[in-house]
């Protein structure tokens, strides 16, 4: 699982079947050198789709990835998703950068400007 | 599941009997200036699209599914649809 931020929505109108419907959001995960880790240069946005939870552009989810996510997605494991919103992020703290209420600071997202 | 271009097809005469004729991309996953800039996955292509045209890709089971021949198929990346626009922030877009 990561956290990230809902940055766009796309539509699609020739798909497989079994996504029919199916809310698709464009998430640019949080940068892995904001929670310790080595940054990681390319950008790397991630389609998630959102079928319970109700995220919107702008705000800052939670996403799981395989068996998880088509859980999270109803639980049909034919589905052809491997990547869903499993909820939306209240507040956020890490560590060195103090208590973040939403929106999380810009610079901790990869790629935006 | 990323989205990306599709910036190439490939074809393999000699290759594993369950991946028989499926039809092979090469896709760029998009950055968010809407330039194809990631590394290329090769993904199997069920729907027909075409070089040019913006693609959403699975992996994984959910890859697999698309295909429905079941689980036991020599690949994990599959196109899973043809994306016609991008929504962003502040109601900018992304023609596919």
């Amino acid at each position: 699982m990561f956290v990230g931020k809902v940055v766009g929505q796309l539509w699609t109108s020739k798909h497989v079947n079994a996504l029919e419907g199916m809310k698709l959001l464009l998430v640019l995960p949080l940068q892995r050198s904001a929670v310790g880790g080595k940054p990681v240069p390319r950008e790397d946005l991630v389609v998630a789709a959102d079928a319970t939870v109700g995220a919107g552009i702008g705000e800052h989810v939670v996403v799981a990835y395989g068996r998880a996510a088509r859980v999270c997605l109803g639980g049909n494991q034919d589905l052809p998703c491997e990547a869903a919103v499993a909820g939306i992020v209240d507040e956020l703290k890490l560590e060195g950068v103090g208590p973040t209420d939403p929106p999380v600071p810009p610079s901790l997202f990869r790629g935006e400007r | 599941m990323l989205v990306g271009r599709v910036v190439g097809q490939v074809w393999a005469t000699k290759k594993q009997e369950t991946l028989e004729g499926i039809r092979f991309l090469l896709v760029r996953p998009l950055a968010l200036s809407g330039d194809a800039a990631g590394q290329p996955v090769v993904a199997a292509d069920v729907i027909g699209a075409g070089i040019g045209e913006t693609v959403i890709v699975a992996f994984g089971r959910a890859a697999r599914t698309t295909l429905g021949r079941g689980q036991d198929v020599g690949y994990q990346v599959a196109v899973v649809g043809i994306v016609d626009e991008i929504e962003l922030e502040g109601g900018r877009k992304i023609e596919a």
